[in-house]
């Protein structure tokens, strides 16, 4: 009995991936087809590589609701040096990673240095990004790419990168020493200021990484898109956060880890396609979404408690 | 007026209660002892309803109040709102009757002997005083039954004496206390009843009067225990041969909090430091750690003048601190006991995993910190267990200066003599060790020398092996008119 929780806790987000395949398996006959399912794992490229960042912030007991808007600062930034002829390929990538990089550096900076709740630095960045996107790109999607950037959008490279993504995180916050460390400063900041962690920098290389990683996301999203879109990423912070918490990491930080939040992506993008298998109106999407993230960080609660 | 019968409780890999009974009559004092991880606090969380039994049933013909070790007041909130938090008396339309609350919450404490105006905010009141708050909020729900876990943890002597005089007045109007502490005199002084637990199980149930403190202990532990006296003698020797002071202090200063703190600490010397509650002694061991840096001052270390602005600083030079307070300053509750022992030692970039579990596994036996597994999660432990997990942690960075504070309080007696046995060992090793306890015995027995703090200032070295408790408390207690 005992261990049947144990397990049913452990790998219960498993099991309701699988019983939810199943079942839109035997409902609908295209479901479990390669197409189907490599169009599932694309369509959660991009929440999925947000996600993985945003884990690194949450795990810490921060927040970032800035990525929606730094999507689309980094995919204007990319596209806009993305024209055919002008730059090799690399350069509108490097950019639009660095240009994350820094509006997430500086997220991390303010909350450490000035001392401002993640919530408002984060809420204010959203503003700021989105208005920056709006000032670079005049309020006109970015268009005209070249086809070596579309390529990054296209085919398997999109699942490509969210896999090196995830392997690359899940072997650092389990291996290095700084990726104890965000465990520590989540789970008891104070304990963790006491061991002799930098608890500041901690901080600073989480929202840093998660700002490179929205450009990441930011740079992909233009090239599938094959546009940098100013308007792009409306909500995706939250799409993002939502994976993460449904995965088992804990809002307050110090509990969870990449692999939920893969498991957390995977499970919005499943339950996504079999709505629109379903012929779903998008309508009634948005409310079972928002069901199931209540739900499952539910159960979570009652398993914590049992 | 309360009666427990054969109650069991189980978590994942322990058994922590088993077939557990218990009476209280009315009016009567109930002492619960046992080591930390007897089962006392999962008794008291299923009698108070805050947790539920697998088997067995509890009967109570009144209400139960419980007073918490570590008090949880709504600081922001008046006295009287926090005596009637969630039971408010009010008028139409659900709107607060104030002045009956102040005049009921008025009469409630001068009812327990304080003056204290109720409208004051909780948050400019002492422990003691929140203490007296908290059992006037029991008094206010009318319980019959009051839960008191070591109540006398945070408070000073003569607030102690404040505090029985209390639980005889509340004895004498009928109402019965389960009272639960380690410290053995006020168990002699209170209890009319002392029911002993020992590894969830009910060891024993006999009148305080027949019992001594040689008994209790052999009730408590199954065991006979070696004390901690005698290792004094020993580091005494080692002390004498080596002059050299690794750590000295000048002039340090922090307003409000210590005034020109002198003293310097040898190799392989237990420095004591006693004072009351409030001294300032944790705000000095904060500043030479980095925690909360002093204003002015200097600190040396091996004669060279230091900068400490954090922790990293201290524990780059070989500073380590044990706090008082481990759940706040000294471990990550959701880490597994191997992350929190080596948490302040990883080096490098990368973990060696399997390194790690053999430095653990190594602690876990050195320090014998009972635990199924190394990966359990820390707060799954005990108290005393815990601390002993806070203490790896120190010594895994390898300090030559180890400040402690209070480092046994609220553990129960085992833990507490191996705990003596590590410090003594510690000091022979050849580690300074700057000792601060408010147990005098524990630093007459411990100490080479003896500091005594009062009001942020020191007022007396003395020398352990002929002071007095007395004489500590001459030294530590605030003299009037001064």
């Amino acid at each position: 009995m005992n261990s049947l929780k144990v397990w049913l806790s452990r790998f219960g987000l498993v099991i309701a991936l699988v019983v939810i395949g199943a079942t839109m398996a035997v409902v609908h006959p295209a479901f479990l087809t390669w197409p189907n399912l490599l169009n599932v794992v694309r369509q959660i490229s991009i929440n999925g590589i947000l996600a993985v960042g945003v884990t690194y912030v949450l795990l810490t007991g921060g927040v970032d609701l800035s990525l929606g808007s730094l999507v689309a600062l980094t995919g204007v930034v990319a596209a806009s040096f993305a024209h055919p002829g002008e730059y090799p390929v690399f350069v509108p990538v490097l950019l639009g990673v660095l240009a994350g990089t820094a509006c997430g550096a500086v997220n991390g900076l303010v909350v450490t240095k000035g001392r401002v709740a993640p919530f408002i630095v984060t809420l204010g960045m959203m503003t700021v990004a989105r208005g920056l996107a709006l000032v670079i790109s005049g309020g006109r999607p970015v268009s005209n790419l070249s086809e070596e950037f579309k390529w990054i959008g296209n085919g398997p490279v999109p699942i490509l990168i969210l896999v090196a993504v995830a392997i690359v995180s899940w072997v650092f916050l389990a291996n290095l020493k700084l990726g104890r460390h965000i465990y520590a400063v989540g789970g008891n900041e104070n304990a963790a200021r006491a061991s002799g962690i930098n608890v500041e920098r901690v901080k600073l290389f989480a929202y840093t990484v998660c700002g490179s990683l929205a450009g990441l996301a930011g740079v992909v999203l233009a090239s599938r898109i094959t546009t940098g879109q100013p308007n792009a990423g409306a909500g995706y912070e939250l799409d993002a956060i939502a994976a993460v918490v449904i995965g088992g990491t804990s809002l307050s930080g110090g509990v969870g880890g990449v692999g939920g939040t893969i498991l957390g992506a995977l499970l919005m993008g499943v339950i996504n396609n079999g709505l629109d298998l379903l012929n779903v109106s998008p309508y009634y999407q948005a409310i079972v979404k928002g069901i199931i993230i209540v739900g499952a960080v539910w159960l979570d609660r009652r398993k914590e408690k049992s | 007026m309360l009666q427990v019968r054969n109650l069991s409780k189980s978590f994942p890999g322990v058994r922590a209660l088993d077939n557990v009974s218990l009476d209280v009559a009315a009016g009567s004092v109930h002492a619960l002892m046992g080591e930390n991880g007897a089962g006392k606090s999962t008794l008291m969380r299923i009698v108070s309803g805050l947790d539920t039994a697998d088997t067995g049933e509890v009967r109570c013909s009144g209400r139960i109040a419980m007073i918490h070790q570590e008090l949880m007041p709504f600081r922001d909130l008046t006295v009287a709102e926090n005596i009637f938090m969630g039971q408010e008396p009010t008028r139409r339309f659900g709107w607060l009757d104030k002045p009956a609350m102040h005049r009921e919450a008025q009469r409630l404490l001068e009812h327990l002997g304080m003056t204290l105006s109720p409208a004051r905010p909780m948050r400019e009141l002492s422990v003691a005083q929140m203490q007296t708050v908290e059992i006037a909020k029991a008094l206010a729900r009318r319980a019959e039954l009051l839960i008191m876990d070591e109540p006398t943890s945070a408070i000073s002597e003569h607030e102690v004496e404040a505090l029985f005089k209390i639980i005889r007045d509340l004895k004498q109007c009928g109402v019965a206390i389960i009272y639960i502490s380690h410290k053995m005199d006020e168990i002699f002084r209170t209890a009319d009843t002392v029911t002993v637990l020992r590894d969830g199980r009910h060891v024993a149930t006999q009148p305080a009067a027949e019992l001594d403190e040689a008994k209790l202990i052999a009730l408590m532990v199954g065991r006979e225990l070696s004390h901690a006296a005698g290792t004094a003698a020993t580091t005494m020797v080692v002390a004498a041969s080596v002059p050299d002071a690794v750590l000295e202090v000048r002039a340090l200063t922090k307003p409000g909090k210590f005034h020109n703190i002198n003293f310097a600490l040898r190799r392989g010397e237990i420095l004591g430091v006693a004072g009351l509650m409030g001294a300032g002694r944790t705000d000095l061991a904060h500043a030479i750690f980095g925690l909360a840096p002093a204003a002015s001052g200097e600190i040396l270390i091996n004669g060279q003048p230091v900068r400490i602005r954090r922790p990293a600083d201290a524990l780059a030079r070989g500073i380590a601190l044990v706090s008082e307070d481990r759940k706040e300053f000294g471990l990550v509750p959701m880490m597994s006991l191997k992350h929190n022992i080596t948490l302040a030692s990883l080096r490098g970039w990368l973990i060696d995993h399997r390194a790690e579990n053999r430095v653990a596994d190594e602690q876990i036996r050195a320090l014998s910190i009972k635990s199924h597994d190394r990966n359990q999660s820390v707060n799954t432990l005990s108290g005393g267990n815990q601390q002993k997990v806070v203490i790896a942690k120190s010594l895994l960075t390898a300090p030559a200066i180890l400040i402690l504070d209070e480092p046994t309080r609220g553990i129960d007696i085992g833990a507490k003599a191996e705990i003596h046995a590590i410090i003594g060992r510690l000091a022979r090793d050849g580690k300074a060790v700057l000792l601060i306890s408010s147990e005098l015995p524990e630093l007459l027995a411990l100490s080479d020398r003896l500091l005594v703090m009062r009001e942020g200032i020191l007022t007396a070295e003395l020398d352990p092996r002929r002071a007095t408790q007395e004489e500590i408390l001459q030294h530590a207690m605030p003299v009037s008119g001064e």
